[in-house]
Parts: structure tokens; sequence; C-alpha cells
């Protein structure tokens, strides 16, 4: 089996805001087609390398390679196409309707999206195409988000990259979208990164995890492997939340009776 | 007493004045804002300085803000050359954008800082420049806050750009502060209400404006800002319509006497063909420099106040010598020309009532000078910095209990009501007869003479046909004409008038007297 080249490639990546070390020398390499979910606690370093990706964020020591190219050379706006990003934030354009939302970054390059374009990406993440000519505080938190993963694949980027995407929105929507967007990531072929705090979201959605702590990355695991105790102590600390979440709820099936 | 309804016609070329300065004024504050509110969003430090000098410029009282830019600009001239005008438009327009700066700038700068920092990091991940961010988000986000910051600055800017009225420019405050002076209250009203009106349809238009950026209804938006440019565009029109040829300016400072004389010396021009212009309600200071820039044509002014204020002396060489001196010193000096003395005083003298000085013992100077310890004197805003005060007071030992400033209408009006005891008065005012008051003597000679004198500008000095329409006037006024007509324009009972019916009065008196001469 030969291993294909890296679509991204963090290479010695050092992030210092100050005397405050964010991301202390991480490399590694992320293969076309995988679904990776970038793990740690408030501070660990997370958001800020995902932000290296797309250039929001410039490394103090390091480069990012994207498709064999080094993203502090690509023009941002060239890049930024070609890297979708979702975030918590969501950060919908209110004075813009849906369909320029949507049809924003490719607006930027020169290109106009056509109508029947925008109601595909609508389809596509399960909203109506009438929504188009609405404005964004006529939806609510869980469509939102949904235009704002139909504006991030609007300029048919080959990587996805997503900063806490569902963090706001309520357990069901939440569990849907991640759903949605794991399907997406197969039909379309992305390349997809997610920084998440959530493990149990990371290990149901993605098939590479990488944990992060104090901006080190101290664990590279499948999910099969975090769960059968692979991945050092960090790790295991955080799957441990969800694990025993989930055995409480069994037991507590089993026994018929509430609180243990 | 006038009637408001009849003077508001006739203030359309001081509206249209008006409006072009503070159009101008928030047009260029909002030139200098806008991207001085775009930098202070990108360093905290540049905000900072910006937003306190900013503040700092708001502190200082509109009318001295003002007033300041006249020895500014002055001072400028070695740099810039003589042509740059002092006076007028540019210094108002000046002082009035800096005022216009801290709300445009205040309510930007407050603007971006509260954009969703959400949408902030959009713009940058969708891949934005910095240039598309400003102008697709922050400037369309911004602009309803922005503009509620514009509509506050037009307001105060219309209010203050009354106040140009001091230093030359037409303006709304014209009919204010000649109304001020003569007490022609319906004046006065008919200014505020042209003014305040003018305020009230600007916030009015800009909020329509404001309103349709917030709800992003294009025709409103358009519609407003294509009324305001209608409205300015016509004042521009109005005001271009009547400076197609330079007429000949009358200044007159903010005293009824200045008004009447302004308004004899211009039916005068009239009637030779010329059209003519009024500066009312000028600073006393900045008349005399207006003259020999010409951007004043006529003014009347008095010996006493050249002589110790241009020439800076304070001997007194007698009536006669003062006055060739300083009929000399203007032509070689400043190419002024003075046509000649119009034949009254209106020298500073001091008075009392007269049963208060009576009841007192005091019928000079040296007798007030013992009494003064208990005593409340009374000035113009500007005597107590005068040379003439300052001679008086040394030369007799004057202290007084207390000194208290009133416009000089009002000297008065709290001589008679006791407020002050003895008041620095005129002697031309018609007052001091009509109130019955005692004048003190000056055994010392400590004040000096105030021939009323016509002074003319460089520009016209030398146009015989001027001069042939003005001389009539040389030695023509007597003082106890100039009194009458005084107390005709500052009287508070029903046979009050306003400066031009009384400046028509006056004018028959004295052709009546140069008949009579014949």
């Amino acid at each position: 089996m030969t291993t294909p080249a890296p679509l991204l490639r963090f290479d010695g990546v050092i992030c210092r805001f100050g005397a405050v070390t964010a991301v202390s020398g991480v490399t590694c390499d992320i293969a076309p087609g995988s679904f990776v979910a970038l793990v740690g606690a408030s501070g660990s370093g997370k958001s800020t390398l995902l932000k290296t990706v797309n250039t929001l964020v410039t490394p103090t020591e390091g480069r990012v390679v994207f498709a064999g190219e080094d993203v502090a050379e690509l023009p941002p706006a060239r890049l930024r196409r070609r890297v979708g990003y979702v975030f918590q934030g969501i950060g919908l354009f209110p004075h813009f309707t849906v369909a320029e939302n949507i049809a924003i970054g490719p607006r930027l390059t020169g290109e106009k999206l056509p109508p029947e374009r925008i109601a595909e990406l609508l389809t596509l993440v399960e909203l109506d195409p009438a929504m188009a000519s609405r404005m964004p505080d006529e939806l609510s938190g869980g469509q939102r988000q949904r235009v704002g993963v139909a504006r991030a694949l609007a300029g048919e980027p080959e990587l996805l990259i997503m900063d806490e995407p569902f963090g706001a929105l309520d357990p069901v929507t939440r569990d849907a979208l991640g759903e949605k967007v794991r399907e997406l990531h197969e039909r379309l072929g992305l390349t997809t990164v997610m920084v998440t705090h959530d493990m149990a979201e990371a290990l149901l959605l993605a098939d590479r995890v990488l944990v992060m702590d104090k901006g080190a990355l101290v664990a590279d695991e499948t999910p099969h492997a975090l769960i059968t105790g692979a991945g050092g102590e960090v790790a295991q600390g955080l799957v441990a939340v969800p694990r025993q979440q989930a055995e409480r709820l069994a037991a507590m099936e089993r026994s018929g009776e509430g609180r243990l | 007493m006038d009637n408001i309804w009849e003077i508001l016609p006739g203030l359309t070329d001081k509206l249209a004045a008006h409006v072009v300065l503070s159009a101008s004024a928030i047009g260029l504050a909002m030139l200098i804002a806008l991207p001085m509110a775009v930098w202070a969003s990108r360093s905290p430090m540049v905000s900072r300085v910006a937003l306190s000098l900013a503040s700092l410029v708001q502190t200082i009282p509109a009318l001295a803000l003002l007033a300041l830019f006249f020895p500014l600009l002055l001072s400028l001239r070695s740099v810039f050359g003589e042509g740059l005008p002092t006076l007028g438009f540019l210094p108002a327009l000046m002082a009035l954008t800096l005022y216009a700066l801290l709300p445009i700038l205040r309510n930007a700068v407050t603007a971006q800082a509260n954009l969703d920092p959400g949408v902030l990091e959009a713009a940058d991940g969708v891949g934005m420049t910095k240039w598309q961010k400003l102008t697709l988000v922050e400037a369309p986000l911004s602009a309803p806050f922005i503009m509620a910051g514009i509509r506050t600055a037009s307001v105060w800017t219309i209010g203050a750009a009354t106040l140009a009225t001091t230093i030359g420019q037409p303006s709304l405050g014209d009919p204010i502060f000649a109304g001020l002076q003569t007490q022609n209250w319906a004046l006065v009203l008919a200014g505020c209400f042209a003014s305040a009106g003018l305020a009230l349809a600007a916030d009015n238009l800009l909020w329509v404006i404001e309103v349709g950026l917030a709800r992003r209804k294009r025709w409103m938006t358009l519609g407003g800002i294509a009324v305001v440019a209608l409205g300015i565009l016509a004042a521009v029109w109005a005001q271009g319509a009547g400076t197609a040829e330079r007429r000949i300016v009358i200044a007159a400072k903010s005293f009824s006497e200045q008004y009447i004389l302004a308004q004899l010396i211009g039916a005068r021009l009239e009637a030779a063909g010329y059209a003519v212009e009024y500066r009312d309600g000028m600073g006393s200071a900045v008349v005399h420099g207006a003259v020999a820039n010409s951007s004043i044509d006529i003014a009347v002014d008095y010996t006493g106040t050249i002589w110790a204020n241009y020439l800076g002396r304070k001997d007194n060489p007698g009536r006669e010598a003062m006055y060739d001196t300083i009929a000399a010193w203007e032509a070689r000096e400043n190419g002024v020309k003075v046509l000649g003395r119009l034949g009254f005083e209106n020298a500073y003298a001091f008075a009392m009532r007269g049963d208060r000085a009576r009841d007192l013992g005091i019928t000079s100077l040296t007798d007030l000078a013992a009494a003064a310890p208990q005593l409340t004197v009374g000035g113009d805003p500007e005597f107590f910095e005068r040379p003439e005060w300052i001679a008086v007071r040394d030369a007799y030992g004057l202290r007084f209990a207390r000194s208290r400033n009133f416009a000089p209408t009002f000297m008065y009006n709290a001589l008679a009501s006791g407020e002050a005891d003895v008041i620095s008065a005129y002697t031309s005012d018609g007052r001091i007869a009509a109130d019955k008051l005692a004048v003190l003597t000056d055994p010392a000679g400590a004040l000096p003479s105030y021939d009323a004198i016509l002074l003319l500008s460089p520009r016209i000095g030398t146009d015989p046909d001027v001069v042939a329409a003005l001389q009539p006037l040389i030695g023509a006024i007597s003082v106890e004409a100039m009194r009458e007509a005084n107390l005709a324009v500052d009287r508070e009972d029903d046979r009050k008038q306003t400066p031009k019916a009384a400046a028509a009065e006056l004018a028959k008196v004295i052709n009546q007297t140069v008949v009579g001469k014949r």
C-alpha cells in the first residue's frame, strides 16, 4: 500500500503571542480524504493551529504546506476559497441575504454564482432553496450554521476546516448537523479538519483523532485505538468522560432506576 | 415692532449662506473623521489620541474657537501670503469643522468597536482583503451609527454657525446679533426660528437616511441623500446668484449706533447706484483688520480706539492732533483712507443716576474715586481690559467694591435697577439724556477723545463716486442728532425704531443741516 502525498502538512509550527506559546512545535501530515478531529481542552492551542491553515494566524516559526505549496506564499483570497472555513461564531453577514452570504467567496474572486448553484448548495445542507432571499436574522441557530456550511462549500474547496462548528447548537441540531457534514465529506470527497473539545463528537465523526495539550500534539490515533486504551494519559483522560457517561446510562437502563 | 413673518422672507440670503457654511463644515469633518476612524479602529493609540483631541476642541466655547482663527490665520499669512483670508468663510469653516469632528469620529469609532467579532472573522475567513472588509462589511454595518453621529454634528454645527456672524461671515446669526443689540426681539426670534427650523429639517432628513441604512431601504437612503443634495445645491445657487458682482461691504460693530450708521452709509451708496451688503455684529477687534485687508469696505471707528489699540499710544495730544496722526498713519501703514470725522464723539464717560450722584455728592471722577470702595462699576465686556479704563483707573486711583460686565444695551438697565452704581457710558448715547444721567467730569483729562471717523478700505478708497456719495456725511452728524437716533433704537416703548428707520430719520436731519449751512 502506497501512502498518498499529504494534502496538508504542518512542519514544525510554533505560534507565540508575546510571552505565551500557543503552539509549541507541531509536525503532522494529513492525507487527502481523511476526516481529522483535533481535540484538546480550552487553551491547548488547537484553534490556533487550525487558523494557521487559512493564514488567519501566521506561525512564528515553521510552515504550513497545502497541496504542495506554502500557505504563506499563496494569495489569501485564493487560498481561502480553496479552504472552506466553518466556525462557532458562524459570522453570517447580517446585511447580506442568505444567497449573498453563500456567494461571497466566489464573488471575491470575481465569479458570480448562479441561482441554481445556490439552490443546490442549500439543498445540500438540507435547507429550502426558497430561503435564498431571507436575511440571516430570520433564521434559527441551526439554519444559520447550515448556511455557514453552505458558504464554506460554495467555492468547491479541497479542504474544509471547522473550528468548534457545532459548539453553540442544541444537542439534537448538533448531532444532526454533525452527521450531515460527515455525509457531505464522503459525497464531495473532501478532506476535513475539525477542532472540538468534545471527545465523543470526535470519536463518532472522525477517522483520525489528534489530541493537543499545552501547545503540543500528544496523541495521534484512530477512534478505535483510543477507545481501546491507546494515546496516553491526556487522551485517555478525555476519552474517560464520554465512556463513563455511557456506562452510567447503560447501568441506569439495567437497574431501571435513577441516579447511581 | 416688526412682525416675525415679515422678516423671515428677507433672510433667504442669510439662510443660503448658513446652509453652505454648515454643509461645507460637516462635509469637511466627514472627510477628516471617517478615514481617521478607520485608522483608529486599527490602532487603539490613534483612537485614544484622536478622540481626546476632538473632545478637547469641544470644551472650547464655539465663540472663542471662531475668534481664535483670526490671529491664527493672520500669523499664517507669513507662510501663505497676504491673500489668505482671515475673516469670513475660511475661519468659520475651520472652526465649525473642528467642532463637528467629535460626534462623527466618536460614533464611527464606537460603531467599529462594536462590530460582531464573528462577522469580522468570517470576512477574513472567506478571503476578504482589508479594503473589501472595510467596504463590504465594516462600512455598511457601521453606516447607521455613523449617520447618527453626522446627525448630531449637523444639529450642533447649524446652531454654532450663527456665531460665525462675529467674524464677518454672513449667517442666520446676523439677525440674532443685530436684534440682541437693538433689542428688536422679533428680529432675534426670526433668526432663531430660521436656524432652529433648518436644524430640525436637517435632523429629520438625515434621520430618514439613517433609517434607510439601518433597515436596508435603499429608496429611503437615496431619497434622503437626494433631498439633502438638492437643498445644498439650491443654497449654493442662491448664494452664487447674489455674489456675481462684489458688493460694497459695510461693517457694524455690535451696538446700535454702528447699526444706524451702517444703514445710513448703505442708503447713500444704494442711492448712488451701488449694491451693498452689511456685516452686522462684528467683534470690535476684527473690524479694523478687516478694513485694512478689504474683506470689509467701510467701517465707522473711533479715534481713541485706534489711538490706543493700533497705534499703541497712551498719551493724549488733544483732539485735532490725534485725528491728524491717525489719518496719516492709516494711509501710510494700511492703505486705509480716513474720509473724515462724522462730527460727533462717542467717548467713554462715567455716568451715574442723577439722584444717586446728588445724594453722594459726586460730580467728577475725583469725587468718584473717594466713594468707589463702596460702589459697583458696570462696563461692557471689553471695557475692563481697555487701556482707557486702565488710564482712568490709574489717574484717579479708582478702586471699586465690585466690577461687573454687561452687554452695552443692558448697562443702562443695570444702572436703573441699582445692579451697578456707575457705568461706563458713551457720550453719544441717547439714554444719557433720556434717563437723566449725570455724566462725571474728567478734570485730569485721562479719557481720550473718540471722534467717529469713516474708514474706507484700500479697495474702494480711491473710487471717486464712493467718496462723492459719502462726503456729505463728513462733519454732518452732531452729537445731539446721533443721541436722538440712538435713543430711537434703544428705547423700549412703542416709539422704538429699527436701525434702518432711525437711519432714515437721521438722514433727514443731516439734509436739513446741510441745506441750512448753504
